[in-house]
């Protein structure tokens, strides 16, 4: 659906159903330079299961118009305002890398406005490779090539989608060069590589929160993951054999049925 | 090193080689088998009610029914789709039902497309007489008339077609060109890359949005099992017009679900699947995807020797008394031969077309005298195949159209093997000597 936030039309994909503003509401933030195409193996399940959706695309990516935000705590407040503008008071958040760090931050911008947090591929900072930082500042899209490969893990090289016909590093490939890749990745990699505030931020998270992880994670490895969710109060962690850093896609199911169990526990829905 | 000589950070992404043996296929989630198993089901067991709904939504990946997917098919699919550096593909029971699906997806009743005239007899068929049929108008365009696919565009065009290499003249379409007027009129173009195959072209890369095969031939090889498949190359940006509702606007078949919207690079193979694939069901058999996947694994090597024995054969027939003519890209007066340089860098493939001196008459008795040489209706075998077009594979046809696909009665379509090269040129000696003497021969 499309709707305006701070002046700017945004879409989110609302999983194939109608976005209903009496079912609890679950935000899926995805990584840097891609869309909202990466969660419609977790979307859609919420969106016929109780909940209201979005899976958005931020500002300049995907879909959505405007200017991609060039701060993680832009993005963090961005989503405050995206709550505010469907008409909600809370919501639960899904973040995949890049996403995970705009989740942390708007969770502790945003304490009252938040519920759950789901965190997947995360860390507490994403310091940014200068070369690969470099290639997406030029709009190279050699630098897209180096991500898909660096984000999948040996298995996922191999393919193995789990939807039948689908070829893992093409996809995610398509997704990063749909829209200019010095004003999406590169915008969004300059974003990652400033922000220093991951670790105090998830300090003050008080509320329930889960990491999933990937052995086979080269962006963001099984240790940074669990540094970060040492830190979180009471968080739950979850890791996955022989997966990368695209989880959610490259595991989709394992992702969707953890991913289940703590929102449906923690966020249920009556409907 | 200096940090002028310094390269950077490259991708390890593996390449064609390795694709070929080892893309869409996980050892470890298939009890740790190193072959791709059979998986000769038509069904597969839900965990309880929500999982099924969940995978008839299309909430989950998954199988439901071999019609639709199939774990085998599926390994298939996605090695094509890597190999051709496409997002996603749907595999089909033979290349024909691949082509019929992707207009199907792509069309309505009152749509219309532009098709380049030097196709498979069979193609041309479906287009001239059987399309219409479902209210779909095609205009046909001669491949090298550039020009004339910008002109045959209407308000209803949804699409342009050919064969990169026409069949059997051997006539290119310029794709670079052809791919630009296509995406200014806002439609995709589907290019059928069977002659090909990824080895020698990747059409994506020179601006096509699906490619089609007859995985029967090359890709195969071995001749002994009929598939084909649509390949998709997610660039096509279906949501800039008005042109393709059935993408864009919410689908009943699937609780309002837009295509577009939800999948976006994929989306095309997704509705080819999920509507195509599940309402007219010409779905490929999970043995004769495994059978494609042996042949695919021997991709490039073969390549290589098709089209190595196919510029020797060239040369030889250039050189031949008995032959009138010789078509093929790697001549070098050969009208395309500055294209085919640039689109068929690593080959210019193995069909051969040329002319028998003696006509019709000469040319059977080189058909039937030929003891090495199949005479079959097939192409892209690992033997050496001949055929007669005129009354073979495009005897369909009526004179007019013949003339307007390139076709003459002298020509003999060559679909050169890997054997050994002085036996398929032994074996032509004896096929020039009996057209030489037509009659004596044929009253042995």
């Amino acid at each position: 659906m499309k709707f305006k936030v701070n002046g700017d039309e945004i879409f989110a994909s609302t999983g194939g159903r109608p976005f209903d503003k009496n079912k609890p509401l679950i935000i899926f933030v995805h990584g840097s330079g891609l869309t909202h195409m990466t969660w419609v193996l977790q979307t859609r399940y919420f969106a016929f299961h109780g909940y209201s959706v979005l899976a958005l695309d931020l500002p300049g990516h995907g879909l959505s118009k405007g200017k991609s935000l060039k701060t993680i705590e832009d993005m963090a407040d961005w989503i405050s305002s995206v709550i505010d503008a469907v008409g909600y008071k809370e919501a639960s958040l899904v973040g995949h890398s890049q996403g995970c760090l705009v989740t942390i931050e708007c969770t502790a911008r945003y304490p009252d406005k938040i519920k759950t947090l789901s965190l997947m591929g995360g860390a507490g900072a994403i310091p940014m490779n200068p070369e690969l930082l470099a290639l997406a500042e030029n709009g190279d899209p050699k630098a897209v090539d180096l991500m898909m490969d660096w984000a999948h893990g040996p298995a996922g090289h191999f393919g193995g989608h789990p939807v039948p016909g689908l070829y893992h590093i093409n996809t995610g490939g398509m997704l990063a060069k749909s829209r200019t890749i010095k004003d999406t990745l590169g915008v969004d990699f300059r974003a990652c590589d400033n922000y220093k505030n991951g670790f105090e931020a998830a300090k003050k998270i008080k509320i329930p929160t889960l990491s999933i992880l990937a052995t086979d994670d080269k962006m963001c490895p099984v240790k940074e993951g669990k540094k970060l969710a040492d830190l979180i109060e009471g968080s739950k962690v979850d890791i996955i054999d022989n997966c990368g850093h695209m989880m959610l896609l490259e595991e989709a199911d394992r992702v969707l049925k953890v991913l289940k169990s703590f929102i449906t526990t923690n966020y249920p829905s009556k409907n | 090193m200096s940090d002028k000589n310094k390269k950077g950070p490259e991708s390890k992404t593996y390449k064609f080689d390795t694709l070929s043996l080892h893309a869409g296929y996980q050892p470890h989630k298939n009890a740790g088998s190193r072959q791709v198993p059979i998986y000769q089901t038509t069904s597969y067991l839900f965990d309880d009610v929500d999982h099924a709904a969940a995978l008839f939504n299309l909430e989950r990946g998954g199988h439901i029914y071999s019609r639709i997917s199939n774990p085998t098919v599926g390994v298939l699919e996605e090695r094509v789709a890597s190999l051709e550096g496409g997002t996603a593909a749907l595999a089909t029971s033979s290349g024909m039902s691949a082509i019929f699906l992707t207009v199907m997806t792509l069309c309505e009743a009152g749509d219309h497309l532009v098709v380049s005239s030097q196709l498979y007899g069979g193609t041309v068929n479906l287009f001239r007489l059987t399309l219409p049929k479902f209210g779909i108008k095609c205009t046909f365009v001669k491949p090298r008339d550039t020009e004339g696919f910008k002109k045959a565009i209407q308000k209803n065009t949804k699409g342009i077609f050919g064969e990169l290499v026409g069949n059997p003249g051997n006539e290119l379409m310029n794709m670079p060109e052809i791919s630009k007027i296509a995406h200014d009129a806002g439609i995709p173009l589907i290019i059928d890359a069977t002659y090909q195959t990824p080895y020698l072209c990747k059409p994506f890369e020179h601006g096509a949005d699906i490619v089609v095969h007859s995985l029967t031939k090359w890709m195969a090889g071995h001749g002994s099992s009929m598939a084909g498949i649509l390949v998709e190359g997610g660039n096509f940006d279906w949501m800039q017009n008005d042109k393709f509702p059935t993408m864009t606007k919410p689908y009943e078949g699937y609780h309002g679900l837009s295509f577009a919207e939800e999948f976006g690079p994929t989306a095309f193979t997704m509705k080819a699947r999920a509507e195509g694939m599940r309402d007219f069901g010409p779905c490929l058999s999970p043995q004769n995807a495994w059978n494609v996947l042996q042949g695919i694994e021997t991709l490039s090597v073969r390549m290589k020797k098709h089209c190595s024995n196919a510029e020797e054969m060239v040369k030889y027939l250039l050189d031949h008394e008995s032959v009138a003519w010789v078509s093929h890209p790697s001549v070098p007066d050969h009208p395309d031969h500055a294209l085919a340089k640039k689109l068929l860098p690593n080959g210019r493939g193995s069909m051969i077309a040329f002319g028998i001196k003696g006509g019709k008459d000469a040319g059977v008795a080189f058909i039937n005298n030929v003891k090495l040489a199949s005479h079959l209706a097939n192409v892209g075998d690992t033997r050496t195949l001949v055929i007669h077009p005129a009354s073979g594979t495009h005897s369909q046809m009526d004179e007019a159209t013949l003339k307007f696909a390139g076709l003459s009665h002298d020509m003999i379509r060559l679909s050169v093997g890997i054997e050994d090269i002085d036996d398929i040129k032994n074996d032509f000696e004896i096929g020039f000597r009996a057209a030489r003497k037509p009659r004596l021969v044929s009253n042995q």
